[in-house]
């Protein structure tokens, strides 16, 4: 169930997520070895564009890849179709976007 | 092992369409027997209304496919001996084809699909033109030659789970097919190749598991085709077709 432009998608999206992942686990070496307090974690984010910029591509990279990911799976081992496929996209796409941009909301908005 | 067995416990699926049964048979085991073989005696000796396809008996025509204990397997090149499982052997139509009867199946929609994926030469010259030299060392026609020797046998479909999970798929045969023609400098319509193994059911489809190549009786790797495909596609995306 993947047209070309569904795939390219996939793929452009998997390729901001592959750095922003390094990024991010470098992010958490740095504040677990360097023993940060949550507090002091949100002092660094809260208010911060460049982490909101980052963790926002991040979730909304993982939106689009995951639904798409999702929907290949729906297709073909459940074979669901039409309206009800695209269905099933657009809403998982939605609540990720809404679950992931809210919590980057919540450590980078002042 | 069966050899010291004088008879094989052969399961042979009887229907059409509409659905069926395995049926068994007593099949004398015989020194150097191929799967064929068996379902030959089977029709000659017992049931005589079996149905099944075969040609050249010897690996060059393609029609002989069934799926023997669960595999898809070229049926006149494969001994009994290499496949049998406490002494028993199942012999079924392909998978991922309609059935006409017993272990013949519909392979309609099969070359369809060739035709879909452009999988037919486009020629750029007449007769009335000088024949034009291929250079067997040229990067295209290594590519080409390494996936040209398909006999279309179905093998590689019938093993191909995302055929199976989305019937629109093209499938590894037809899309190899498509591969040889990318690469052959005396065709002329890679475009329009390239746009339709970009469709839906096309090679993006593919998750690149290797089941086809697993399979393929002539060792041909329908994947690493789907691969070169891929990469093309997205090239030519870049590009801006
Ligand atoms: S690698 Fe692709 S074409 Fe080959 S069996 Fe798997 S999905 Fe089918
Ligand atoms: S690629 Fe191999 S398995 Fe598939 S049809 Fe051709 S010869 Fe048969
Ligand atoms: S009968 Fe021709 S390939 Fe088996």
């Amino acid at each position: 169930m993947l047209t070309f432009r569904l795939f390219m998608l996939q793929r452009v999206t998997a390729l901001i997520m592959a750095p922003l992942v390094l990024g991010h686990l470098a992010v958490m070496v740095y504040a677990i070895r360097g023993g940060l307090s949550t507090g002091a974690i949100l002092s660094r984010t809260q208010g911060s564009l460049p982490w909101a910029i980052f963790y926002g591509t991040f979730v909304v990279a993982v939106s689009i890849h995951a639904a798409i990911g999702v929907r290949v799976i729906a297709a073909e081992i459940f074979h669901m179709r039409g309206l009800l496929l695209n269905a099933l996209s657009w809403a998982l796409c939605a609540f990720l976007l809404f679950a992931g941009l809210r919590a980057v909301l919540s450590v980078t908005a002042l | 092992m069966s050899s010291d067995t004088k008879t094989l416990d052969v399961s042979v699926w009887r229907g059409d369409s509409a659905g069926g049964k395995f049926e068994r048979f007593q099949v004398p085991n015989q020194q150097s027997q191929t799967i064929l073989d068996v379902v030959v005696w089977i029709q000659q000796k017992i049931d005589p209304t079996l149905a099944y396809r075969y040609a050249c008996r010897v690996g060059m025509c393609g029609s002989c496919a069934m799926m023997v204990n669960g595999e898809p397997r070229w049926t006149c090149r494969t001994h009994v001996l290499k496949v049998i499982r406490d002494n028993r052997i199942e012999v079924a139509p392909l998978r991922n084809l309609p059935v006409i009867k017993d272990l013949a199946t519909d392979m309609d929609p099969f070359f369809t699909k060739w035709v879909k994926a452009e999988g037919v030469f486009h020629p750029t010259s007449s007769r009335d033109d000088d024949i034009v030299k291929v250079n067997p060392s040229s990067d295209d026609r290594i590519l080409a030659d390494a996936a040209i020797e398909c006999i279309n046998c179905a093998v590689c479909y019938a093993s191909c789970d995302t055929v199976q999970g989305n019937p629109e798929y093209l499938g590894p045969a037809a899309l190899n097919r498509a591969w040889t023609l990318v690469n052959d400098e005396k065709d002329g319509k890679r475009a329009d190749i390239l746009d339709a193994v970009s469709q839906r059911g096309g090679c993006h489809n593919c998750h690149s598991q290797g089941s086809c190549a697993k399979f393929c009786p002539n060792e041909l790797s329908p994947i690493t085709s789907i691969a070169g495909l891929k990469r093309e596609t997205i090239k030519s995306f870049f590009k801006g077709r």
